[in-house]
């Protein structure tokens, strides 16, 4: 029997599943977010050291971990189709890549934000804070060098290798607080140990994470539909969509 | 935590600029995405 998995992996199954899906995803993402607001703003107390700076970190580190994620997430597709030769796959890398960026962009400037009055210094050439820059650039050159070639299948392909080989920078940017010395703290949450902070703040990151999370899956759903309505428009089925419409 | 004012709530302790100007640029952002992809959709 033919494995019915598959039969979602056509751009034409696929369009209606991520019609339905977004306001649900949309929905739980505004849901934690209000939940991970009040906590962060309501509940979680005033740190000892920072005062209330130390509250950028409900927007800083789920910025931070989306970015990695989405990134491993992209390279994940792209590697995917790059060996299936699915068309669905190199679609959702290019739709998860400018949330990606995006989240790159604003873990970078919360980052910049918590810096100044933390460490006196908006920038460092820290190992972790540039390692974070070269992913906002391999994020911004995927998008660069897919939309630079006319054919989207050898697109998808070129965008692949750049995707695959910029995934090693991931594990750069999470263990480089601990392999070189940097101005960065370590990680502030850690499956080995308890975890170094109120149960409260740490509430209130889980929620905020999670609102990030289901809002990049509610987006990307949203992007990947406009990418396959753009991609397929001589297909039969996205014409009588459009004339449905 | 309990605000004592709304004063205090904006000050955050002196750190009002650094704490609202991280929230304010997530905001933007997402703001700008979902208008972007509202008007995509339109087309």
């Amino acid at each position: 029997m033919k494995s019915d998995w598959l039969h979602f992996a056509a751009p034409q199954a696929f369009f209606p599943i991520a019609g339905k899906l977004i306001p649900w995803f949309s929905v739980l993402a505004g849901v934690f977010a209000l939940a991970g607001l009040y906590v962060a703003f309501f509940v979680a107390p005033t740190d000892h050291q920072q005062g209330e700076s130390y509250r950028i970190i409900f927007i800083h580190v789920p910025a931070a971990w989306m970015s990695m994620f989405l990134y491993v997430v992209m390279a994940g597709w792209a590697g995917l189709g790059f060996v299936l030769n699915t068309r669905l796959s190199g679609m959702m890398a290019s739709a998860l890549a400018p949330t990606g960026a995006m989240f790159t962009f604003l873990a970078l400037w919360s980052g910049a934000l918590w810096g100044k009055p933390t460490w006196g210094a908006w920038w460092v050439w820290d190992a972790r804070l540039t390692s974070e820059l070269i992913l906002l650039f391999l994020y911004l050159g995927f998008i660069a060098l897919k939309a630079a070639i006319a054919d989207p299948l050898r697109a998808d392909r070129a965008g692949a290798i750049l995707a695959l080989l910029g995934v090693v920078n991931v594990p750069i940017i999470y263990f480089s607080v601990q392999w070189w010395n940097t101005l960065h703290q370590g990680a502030s949450v850690s499956l080995a140990r308890a975890p170094s902070m109120a149960a409260t703040m740490l509430t209130g990151m889980l929620l905020m994470a999670f609102a990030a999370w289901m809002y990049s899956i509610a987006v990307s759903l949203a992007r990947v539909r406009t990418i396959i309505l753009e991609r397929e428009r001589d297909a039969a089925w996205v014409q009588l969509q459009r004339m449905a419409a | 935590m309990s605000w004592g004012s709304l004063d205090d709530f904006l000050a955050m302790g002196g750190y009002g600029l650094y704490v609202w100007g991280s929230y304010a640029m997530a905001l933007f952002c997402i703001s700008l995405e979902v208008l972007f992809l509202r008007m995509t959709t339109r087309k």
